[in-house]
């Protein structure tokens, strides 16, 4: 390539590159400093979102103000979210997550009623397959463990002997799901 | 050679991804539906024009020895301002895509026009030449995509159908592999009609 540009002293070298990197980091800080708040909004927004589908309407509180942390058997805690109207708690929200989905972690989103039944689940956030692990975020799935209490309702896919239907060519990512809703319920039993 | 053939060499005889075979990575990696593809498309389709307009400004000024350094400096700054932008506005296509937007960087595609067009033309026809690549390289992403969904999920764009609610879909095509076996045909369909 017939070269136009600079000649390829040390010194050119040096300065090009230091000005190229010099204005390229301080256009990204401005753009980190235009979006960081709208990132965590966007963050609140979605984390909220997934209380609102997993507790019961009709309270007159903020769960995500009045949220605590449950202590886990296993060490560490979940944070959770009350609903409560006047001094009643109607249902509580609990984040829970599992480290054995398909691939990364998975977060869920699991309503409780006071007696332990589960309300509602939300799948906050996860990376599995698309198309085929995904479709734990369909209702098909969720539905299945709306209004059922793990006390009788036992949290395996039937595969392992429990009551949960599998997605067909997903049964880690069904299993995530159910180990994920066990480790909230026994968060919630020890509050 | 013209503006338009400059813009229009990247969609058909030029197409990236049926044509070139650059950037397989995120092309054989997000296709899964028809929306992740237009949504990676669009991300490196800006990225593009963007960094080849400035590395066809700055040209002049770089040693020939520091060049590749400085083009990547440039890119990775573009797809670091995607990558925050789409996180700030667009987070549920951002999630979805994941890992592929900071790997914009090491697409081929992006480096490949920076030192094979934008290092010797002008701003403008650079400019041209990354929306044409940009818009070759959706539209081919969108197509996979589109197959791989139809096929796999039996939807398009997220819309399924009443009567494919509960029909068997060909799961492999949402697999790794499915994306291979699409492009290959789509490749020889390429190929074919090209001849034609």
């Amino acid at each position: 390539m017939k070269n136009k540009g600079l000649q390829s002293t040390f010194f050119n070298m040096v300065i090009v590159l230091f000005s190229v990197a010099l204005v390229s980091s301080a256009s990204l800080g401005f753009v980190y400093n235009l979006t960081k708040d709208k990132i965590a909004q966007a963050k609140a927004a979605k984390q909220l979102k997934a209380i609102e589908e997993v507790i019961l309407p009709g309270y007159d509180n903020s769960p995500a103000d009045d949220a605590y942390d449950l202590a886990m058997a296993e060490g560490g805690e979940l944070e959770c979210f009350p609903a409560k109207l006047g001094d009643e708690v109607k249902s509580i929200a609990v984040k829970t997550f599992t480290k054995n989905a398909f691939s990364g972690e998975m977060w869920l989103m699991v309503g409780f009623l006071p007696d332990g039944t589960i309300n509602k689940i939300s799948i906050v956030d996860q990376k599995e397959t698309p198309g085929l692990g995904t479709k734990v975020t369909e209702n098909k799935f969720k539905s299945q463990f709306a209004g059922k209490n793990p006390g009788v309702f036992r949290l395996k896919v039937k595969k392992d002997g429990g009551d949960v239907d599998a997605i067909t060519a997903a049964t880690v990512s069904s299993r995530a799901v159910c180990d994920a809703v066990e480790r909230a319920y026994k968060a919630f039993l020890n509050r | 050679m013209t503006n338009l053939q400059n813009l229009a060499k990247g969609i058909i005889k030029e197409n990236p991804v049926f044509v070139l075979l650059l950037g397989m990575c995120p092309t054989l990696g997000v296709t899964t539906s028809a929306i992740n593809g237009m949504g990676m498309g669009l991300a490196t389709l800006f990225v593009l024009a963007l960094s080849n307009v400035v590395i066809s400004l700055i040209k002049n000024l770089i040693p020939d020895k520091v060049r590749i350094p400085c083009f990547i400096v440039v890119i990775a700054s573009f797809v670091t301002i995607v990558d925050l932008s789409m996180n700030a506005y667009l987070q549920a296509l951002h999630a979805q895509l994941g890992l592929f937007i900071p790997l914009i960087v090491v697409n081929c595609i992006i480096l490949g026009r920076a030192e094979a067009f934008a290092s010797k033309s002008g701003v403008f026809s650079s400019l041209l030449d990354g929306i044409g690549m940009g818009i070759g390289f959706t539209v081919a992403l969108v197509i996979l995509g589109g197959v791989r969904e139809i096929l796999g999920s039996g939807s398009f764009f997220g819309i399924k159908p009443a009567f494919m609610e509960n029909a068997d879909t060909l799961l492999l095509f949402v697999m790794p592999p499915g994306a291979f076996l699409v492009l290959g045909y789509l490749v020889g369909l390429v190929n074919k009609l090209k001849k034609a």
